[in-house]
């Protein structure tokens, strides 16, 4: 409980907070506000935002509603974001822990395949994904959690490799536990905690990877996505240049608010280090 | 001359990362739809299973998998890429033709990014708390959450199109056919947005880290030493505080280069820049996986030269790297 009320005493966790918030609403009303499907035709294209009461963000280039695209793209990002985040932390986990735990060449030839993802550049790998398997909603989730799951898989080392050896494990290993129930029953539950506070690091970077993908149009074109609106937008930059940068404000405000939330959580579950 | 074999210890170590990098992209552009001889003949507008076998043939693609690998890591030692169909060129062509504009990017873009965010990352350390940090505190965490091809495009509309200080894209005007001083005068406008665009995610990485560095060596013995001898904050910060402070943004600069390539893709495609990620953006669309694959080689070495520059940097900054081993 200690922690919660740290929490709330940082107004950057708050706001983040709320801000995340805002954007699971939108992401849980899109369905009653915006009944019909967000990608089809609405009315006259290019109406300029706040001129027509019946589309308050305007509409794009081919007359479909921003708003509607807004609110149903929210349940696109959170969708990529966190599913991405979940296989990039899961896979990460494992690989971490059997590498901190075993040691020795498992130790070796998990950190070698790592390093192999490190040092190809994410989204150069994200593109070859792309290339080979396609660009459907599930490959392009994924391929994103694929691309990302290193940085967990180091954090998790690292936790496993200072905490193998304490003695709750030795005691473990004294009661005849087997590796696997020492690894998933002792050991893990105390590595957790940081590297689920460096998920809202893995879903922020997610959420900016997918939306890349689709500005380049290179992400699923039969969904809402902002990004794939973006990329829309960017053909009427020139004069109309308000298409491109709604779904832009709105990727930014979500970003931010996962960041927020995560700093907040990682400042209230280690007040010694806050401020890092 | 340590260092060097230090350094050059690493290198070594980083070749069988390297194979097994080139292995893996190998084998998964076996499960592509398509291989080159179908791109090219979609290219001539089809033809008759007899010459796409013929081709085939050429091309060593109706040898066993294993056999494949074998070839294409044998001419990799040679550095011959192989070729490709779309640009009528051998790939490692291609990829030199496009390398300067992505290594000027990227070298301005870790410059802008690197120096900005030491200053600013020092202002704040230095007020901690105070408004200025708030201030670039903020910036920092927007800058972090700004999607970098949309910062481009809003650029774009505010210097070319509305001020028209910049121009919106391209590498230099075709038109000027200028040389010396007035051409490189005319490709630094044109990589101005860019730069910028591609820096601020890092920008707000580096500020970040360095603000955190500050504060960490600010509060260490030999500072206070400093202090008690009389010196002024100016002299303590600059001489002794910055020195020790820089280690970490450094090693960054190792860990992100591979984060920078991937980010001139998308950056490059928004400036319309003939660079390396916009050709890897092509190849991917015109299924052109030959050059695909040479970009992935390159920009592994890239990444792996990268770290290699850090690494004799490090032992610069911090003699105590090679005294311990």
């Amino acid at each position: 409980m200690d922690a919660v009320k740290r929490y709330f005493r940082s107004p950057a966790a708050v706001v983040g907070l709320l801000l995340l918030l805002a954007v699971i609403a939108m992401a849980i009303s899109a369905g009653w506000l915006y009944p019909r499907d967000p990608l089809s035709l609405a009315g006259r294209p290019l109406i300029w935002p706040f001129s027509n009461p019946r589309f308050l963000l305007g509409t794009d280039n081919s007359g479909r509603d921003i708003a509607a695209q807004i609110f149903h793209g929210a349940r696109i990002a959170l969708l990529i974001g966190g599913a991405a985040t979940v296989i990039a932390v899961v896979i990460g986990v494992l690989i971490g822990a059997f590498a901190g735990y075993f040691g020795g060449w498992v130790d070796t030839v998990l950190m070698r395949i790592t390093e192999a993802f490190q040092i190809l550049p994410n989204f150069v790998l994200l593109l070859v994904l792309v290339a080979v398997f396609g660009s459907t909603l599930t490959t392009v989730t994924i391929a994103v959690g694929i691309v990302s799951w290193p940085a967990p898989a180091r954090l998790t080392r690292a936790e496993f490799l200072s905490l193998r050896n304490r003695e709750f494990v030795q005691a473990g290993r004294t009661l005849g536990m087997k590796d696997l129930q020492l690894i998933l029953g002792e050991i893990l539950p105390n590595a957790l905690p940081p590297v689920i506070v460096y998920a809202s690091v893995v879903m922020a970077v997610a959420i900016l990877l997918e939306s890349a993908l689709a500005f380049l149009r290179l992400s699923d074109p039969n969904v809402a996505s902002w990004g794939n609106l973006i990329g829309l937008g960017r053909d009427v930059l020139r004069v109309q240049w308000y298409v491109a940068a709604i779904p832009g404000i709105a990727i930014l405000l979500t970003v931010l608010a996962v960041s927020l939330v995560g700093q907040g959580l990682n400042d209230a579950l280690n007040p010694r280090l806050k401020g890092r | 001359m340590r260092i060097l074999s230090l350094a050059g210890r690493r290198l070594a170590a980083s070749i069988p990362t390297l194979l097994l990098i080139l292995i893996g992209i190998f084998l998964l552009l076996q499960f592509a739809p398509g291989d080159t001889v179908d791109a090219m003949m979609a290219q001539m507008g089809g033809g008759d299973a007899a010459t796409a076998r013929e081709l085939r043939k050429f091309y060593g693609l109706d040898l066993s998998i294993p056999l494949q690998l074998g070839n294409y890591l044998w001419r990799l030692v040679r550095f011959d890429l192989g070729f490709s169909s779309i640009y009528g060129k051998p790939v490692a062509t291609v990829i030199l033709e496009r390398l300067p504009p992505t290594l000027l990017l990227m070298t301005a873009s870790l410059s802008f990014a690197f120096f900005a965010g030491l200053v600013l990352g020092v202002i704040a350390a230095r007020g901690v708390n105070k408004w200025p940090d708030t201030l670039i505190s903020t910036l920092g965490l927007i800058f972090y959450a700004t999607p970098s091809f949309w910062f481009g495009l809003m650029a774009i509309v505010v210097f070319s199109v509305y001020l028209q200080w910049l121009p919106a894209g391209g590498f230099e005007d075709i038109g000027a056919a200028a040389t010396g001083l007035a051409r490189t005068l005319d490709i630094a406008s044109h990589l101005v947005l860019p730069t910028l665009t591609l820096g601020l995610i890092f920008l707000a990485i580096y500020l970040r880290i360095m603000r955190a560095s500050m504060l960490e060596v600010l509060n260490l013995d030999f500072v206070r030493t400093a202090r008690a001898k009389g010196l002024d904050e100016t002299r303590i910060v600059v001489r002794h505080v910055l020195r020790n402070a820089l280690l970490p943004m450094v090693t960054l600069i190792g860990l992100q280069a591979g984060t920078m390539l991937g980010g001139s893709v998308v950056v490059e495609s928004v400036f319309s820049l003939p660079g390396l990620g916009r050709l890897a953006y092509e190849s991917v669309v015109q299924r052109d996986l030959n050059t695909l694959l040479g970009i992935v080689f390159v920009s592994a070495l890239l990444v792996i030269a990268v770290n290699f520059l850090v690494d004799l940097l490090y032992a610069r900054l911090d003699p105590r790297i090679t005294a311990g081993t």
